[in-house]
C-alpha cells in the first residue's frame, strides 16, 4: 500500500480547471500533460506533487466536458485515487477507464485536510489517516479488473489475447 | 418489487433482475460515434485486433463539421470513411445526412427496449423513443468496438410527472430550462430521468426528442419517455427490425417524483455561462444581440422550424442581426423545403446551412467574436463554446429565438402571437 499526501480542494471542480481547453486538442506526451495537471486552479499542484498522493475534494468532481486528458493528466502526476463527496458521470467512467481510482466517501472528505499522509486499502475498502480510518463502498470486481489492468485499454488487450488463447 | 425501465432494459441484456447500483457487463444494440471516430480509430489501432467485433452495431454519422472546413478535419473525414471500408461498416452516414441524433431516430436505429451507447454526451437523446442511451468516453468506445462489451452502473431513477398545457408560444424547451434552473446542473447525475404523468402522451417524438436530449445537461445518465402509440405510430416505416417496448412498473422504486404544471409555465432562458442560470424571458428582454440560431439536435425538427417561421413570416431581420438556420437532418431539411417552412425564413433573411451541429460546438460556422451576444436554440451556454471568451451564448426556445431575430434583440415570443 502506497502512502501519500493530501491535496484538498472545494465542489464542482470541473475539466476546464483539471485540465484547461488550450491543451486539450493538442497531442502531448504523458509527462507533458501532468505538467498541465490543475493548472488554472492551483499552480502548486504540479510541481509538488509526489507519486502515491491522493485529492480530496466536495461534490460533483469532474463536471463539464468528456475530455479524458482530465483524469489522464492526474493519473501521470502519480495520483493515487481521487476521493470524494459525488463525481460527474462521465468523469468516474473515464477515471477508471484510464487507470485513476476514484472514492466516494462523505467522512473522507468532510474530515481530511491539505498535508494529511494517508494510506488507502481498496481490497478492505478503507482510507486509514491520523484523523481515523474512513469505510467506502469498493468498487465492483469487473470495474477493479480495469483499474489493476491500468485501464480499460490494457484490460482490453489482456482479455482479447487471453479470448485467442483460447481460440487457438 | 416493481422494475423502472433502465432496470429492465439493462436486467435483460445482462440476462439477471438487476436493481440499481449493481454494475453489469451488456452487449450494446448500437455503438454510435460521429467526426470523433477519426480519434477513435487511433485507440482502436492501439488494442491489437484487425476488426471490430459487430461493425453491423457500429453507427458512424458525420455530422460536426460538414462539410470539412479545413485539411484536418478533412482528414479526419477521410480516415473514418476508410476505416468504415476497411471494417465493412454498413451504418455509415456521410456528410449528407444530418445530425446523428436526429439520423438514428429517423433511420430506425434508436428503437423501444434497444440498448444504445455513443461518443457523445447527448446520446440520451434515443431515450425520447423508449430505449436506453447514454453517452461514453473515446477509449471506452474503441473498446465496445473491439468487445462488443461494455460495463455499465444501473442508475437510480428520478421521475418527473408533467401535468397541463402548454401556453401559446411555450415548448419543451422552457420546460427543461425551468427544471435545470429550479435544480441546477447536477440535478440528475448519474440518475435516469422519467418523463411521466398526465401531458406525457401530449408530447410529440420532437418534443420528447428535446426533453431526452436536454437531460444530459441535468448530468442524467439517461432521460426518457415510456414509449406509447404516438412512437409507434412516428417508428412505422422506419424500423430496422423488430423490438419490444419496454415500461416502468406501476411498482418500481424511484429515488424522487418532481411535478411540473405546464399551464403556468413561462418563457425560459438560460443567459451565460451555464445551462443552470435561467430567468424568465421578461428580465433579460431588450438586450441587444448580433446573432441567432435555429437548430442542432435539441431544437433543429421541423416542430422547432415551423414555430420559428410562423414568428418570422412576413417580417425582415433586421441589419446587424445574423440569423443561422440549421435543419437537423436531411428529412427535415427536405420536408422544410416541400413545406415552404424554408422560403419563409430564407425570404426573411435567415441563413439556410448543412444539416450538421454548425457553430454550436465552435468549430465553424458562425464563431462568435469578443463582446458578441447569440441567442440559440441549442444546449450549452459554456464560456467560450461558439467562439471567443468574451462572446455570450442564451439557450431558448425556437419561438423566443425567431422573436429575439426579427426584434434584434432577447424577446418574449408572446409578442408575436
Amino acid at each position: 500500500m502506497t502512502k501519500g499526501k493530501v491535496w484538498k480542494y472545494g465542489d464542482d471542480i470541473n475539466t476546464d480547471v483539471l485540465y484547461p481547453g488550450r491543451y486539450t486538442y493538442q497531442i502531448l506526451k504523458p509527462e507533458e500533460m501532468a505538467r498541465h495537471a490543475l493548472e488554472d486552479l492551483d499552480p502548486g499542484f504540479a510541481p509538488a506533487v509526489r507519486p502515491g498522493d491522493v485529492i480530496v475534494a466536495g461534490k460533483n468532481f469532474g463536471c463539464g466536458s468528456s475530455r479524458e486528458q482530465a483524469a489522464a493528466c492526474l493519473t501521470y502526476a502519480g495520483v493515487q485515487a481521487v476521493v470524494a463527496r459525488s463525481f460527474a458521470r462521465i468523469y468516474f467512467r473515464n477515471a477508471i477507464n484510464l487507470g485513476l481510482p476514484v472514492i466516494q466517501s462523505d467522512g473522507a472528505c468532510a474530515s481530511l485536510e491539505k498535508g494529511d499522509e494517508v494510506e488507502i486499502d481498496f481490497a478492505a475498502g478503507e482510507i486509514r489517516s491520523p484523523r481515523g480510518t474512513f469505510r467506502f463502498l469498493p468498487l465492483p470486481e469487473s470495474v477493479l479488473g480495469i483499474l489493476e489492468a491500468g485501464g480499460l485499454l490494457e484490460y482490453t488487450k489482456k482479455k482479447l489475447t487471453a479470448a485467442r488463447g483460447r481460440a487457438d | 418489487m416493481g422494475q423502472t425501465l433502465t432496470e429492465k432494459v439493462l436486467g435483460f441484456k445482462a440476462g439477471k433482475s438487476v436493481q440499481a447500483g449493481e454494475v453489469v457487463t451488456v452487449s450494446p444494440d448500437y455503438i454510435l460515434s460521429h467526426d470523433n471516430s477519426a480519434a477513435i480509430i487511433q485507440e482502436f489501432r492501439k488494442l491489437g485486433v484487425a476488426k471490430v467485433r459487430a461493425p453491423r452495431k457500429i453507427v458512424i454519422v458525420l455530422d460536426h463539421i460538414v462539410p470539412a472546413s479545413d485539411e484536418k478535419y478533412a482528414q479526419n473525414h477521410k480516415s473514418i470513411r476508410e476505416f468504415v471500408a476497411e471494417q465493412s461498416i454498413p451504418n455509415f452516414f456521410d456528410i449528407n445526412s444530418g445530425i446523428c441524433h436526429q439520423v438514428l431516430p429517423e433511420q430506425g436505429f434508436a428503437l423501444p427496449g434497444k440498448l444504445i451507447v455513443g461518443s457523445d454526451s447527448h446520446t440520451a437523446s434515443y431515450g425520447a423513443l423508449g430505449a436506453f442511451a447514454t453517452g461514453i468516453g473515446r477509449t471506452e468506445t474503441a473498446c465496445t468496438w473491439a468487445t462488443d462489451e461494455i460495463w455499465l452502473r444501473v442508475p437510480e431513477t428520478i421521475r418527473i410527472d408533467l401535468e397541463g398545457r402548454f401556453r401559446a408560444g411555450l415548448s419543451a424547451k422552457d420546460l427543461s430550462l425551468k427544471m435545470i434552473g429550479d435544480h441546477g446542473a447536477e440535478m440528475a447525475n448519474y440518475k435516469a430521468v422519467e418523463f411521466a404523468g398526465p401531458a406525457a402522451k401530449d408530447f410529440s417524438v420532437g418534443a420528447r426528442l428535446t426533453l431526452a436530449n436536454m437531460s444530459a445537461e441535468m448530468g442524467a445518465k439517461n432521460g426518457y419517455f415510456l414509449p406509447d402509440d404516438k412512437v409507434r405510430r412516428w417508428l412505422r416505416g422506419r424500423t430496422r427490425g423488430p423490438y419490444e417496448a419496454v415500461l416502468s412498473d406501476p411498482d418500481a422504486a424511484y429515488e424522487s417524483v418532481l411535478r411540473y404544471d405546464l399551464s403556468v409555465l413561462e418563457p425560459q432562458i438560460a443567459c451565460p455561462h451555464t445551462v443552470e442560470n435561467v430567468k424568465p424571458v421578461n428580465e433579460v428582454a431588450g438586450k441587444p444581440i448580433q446573432q441567432v440560431l435555429i437548430g442542432t439536435c435539441t431544437n433543429g425538427r421541423l416542430e422547432d422550424l415551423d414555430a420559428a417561421a410562423r414568428i418570422i413570416r412576413g417580417r425582415k431581420i433586421p441589419p446587424g442581426v445574423r440569423v443561422l438556420v440549421i435543419p437537423a437532418s436531411w428529412e427535415v431539411y427536405r420536408e422544410a423545403l416541400k413545406s415552404g417552412t424554408l422560403a419563409v425564413l430564407a425570404e426573411a433573411g435567415c441563413v439556410i446551412l448543412n444539416s450538421g451541429c454548425g457553430p454550436c460546438l465552435g468549430a465553424h460556422e458562425g464563431i462568435l467574436a469578443a463582446g458578441e451576444v447569440c441567442v440559440s436554440t441549442s444546449n450549452r451556454n459554456f464560456r467560450g463554446r461558439m467562439g471567443h471568451r468574451d462572446s455570450e451564448i442564451y439557450l431558448a426556445s425556437p419561438a423566443t429565438a425567431a422573436a429575439s431575430a426579427v426584434g434584434g434583440k432577447i424577446m418574449d415570443p408572446r409578442k408575436f402571437l
